[in-house]
């Protein structure tokens, strides 16, 4: 069971959300805030890295859940929280990043690094995470 | 003593460029290419337009001056092609023969208006050019197939069946998002010609 979608981002700023299983509804600020706080953590823990440069958090483990992050190369970051048991978080972060340069990048109406507003991407996002 | 007579068998480098068949050429180029830059065309027209309706015509502008080429060019490739006098020859020419040409399959449907006598109806219920195109809110109206529109018109109106082609979104029963409905209306003096 996925949790929840939220992408941020090169500057850090929550671009887009979503859930996708029974999570508490918090305020449109509060997602924001989340995603910025996650974004700083990300930073200061690449920076961590005893030995040369690190690529920052890529899985977070809990009893309750699991945040697993992928980063592209231009710095947009994806992190789903998903089922502790969830198997295969890196591949469905893999689908949801080609969902996002197909449906995202491809339409003429986005602008980049600005909040993501596609029916069809919302749509697909559904298909792939929804039950 | 006997000599063979040898045969010359002329292969085809020995032929004269303009000797040798024409080739079919690629039929298929990548669609991410395509995709951007269609989207690219969009922005650019996006860029110069006062209000959202120009957008269309921009669009179905850019489509009007490719539509002759295509024509000339399925003409050229086609086997024993002629020219299509008959307002039905030229419909299904565009539903099947062009259809196939730039979208690799044929349009789901070809009608005649019910209303007007001289409305014909091409659907698509996924348009290639809208595979990945979400409208914001305020232009939900807008069809991106305005571009496809304004191909077909131009290959009407260079086949001598001048018309006015228009693309819409139309609802379909049961389905999220709409099919492409587009729209042929032609002039009065092509009805007159074809009882």
């Amino acid at each position: 069971m996925i949790y929840s979608l939220y992408i941020l981002n090169k500057a850090g700023t929550l671009i887009y959300q979503n859930d996708y299983g029974p999570t508490e509804k918090l305020s449109h600020n509060a997602y924001i805030r989340l995603g910025s706080t996650f974004h700083s953590l990300h930073a200061i823990a690449s920076n961590l890295s005893p030995a040369g440069s690190s690529s920052g958090i890529e899985l977070i483990e809990t009893e309750t859940f699991k945040l697993q992050c992928f980063q592209t190369h231009t710095g947009t970051k994806f992190y789903i929280i998903a089922d502790p048991n969830h198997p295969n978080l890196d591949e469905t972060l893999q689908s949801i990043y080609e969902l996002y340069t197909d449906y995202v990048l491809k339409n003429p109406f986005y602008e980049i690094e600005m909040s993501i507003r596609c029916d069809l991407f919302d749509y697909k996002l559904q298909r792939l995470l929804g039950d | 003593m006997s000599r063979s007579t040898s045969n010359t068998i002329s292969t085809p480098s020995s032929l004269n460029i303009v000797d040798r068949p024409l080739s079919k050429g690629k039929s298929e180029i990548n669609l991410s290419s395509f995709a951007f830059l269609f989207s690219e065309m969009i922005q650019y027209c996006q860029d110069r337009i006062k209000a959202g309706h120009e957008l269309e015509k921009k669009l179905s502008d850019m489509g009007v001056s490719v539509g002759p080429r295509v024509l000339e060019l399925l003409v050229v490739r086609e086997k024993n092609s002629k020219r299509e006098t008959k307002l039905l020859g030229i419909l299904s020419f565009i539903h099947t023969t062009v259809w196939k040409s730039l979208f690799g399959k044929q349009a789901d449907s070809l009608e005649k208006s019910t209303e007007a006598d001289d409305e014909y109806m091409i659907s698509d219920n996924n348009m290639l050019v809208n595979k990945f195109i979400s409208l914001p809110k305020n232009l939900s109206s807008l069809n991106c197939a305005a571009f496809v529109a304004g191909i077909i018109e131009g290959i009407l109106c260079s086949a001598e069946f001048p018309a006015r082609v228009t693309a819409h979104n139309v609802a379909v029963e049961g389905k999220k998002f709409s099919k492409t409905v587009i729209l042929i209306k032609f002039n009065p003096e092509v009805i007159e010609r074809n009882p």
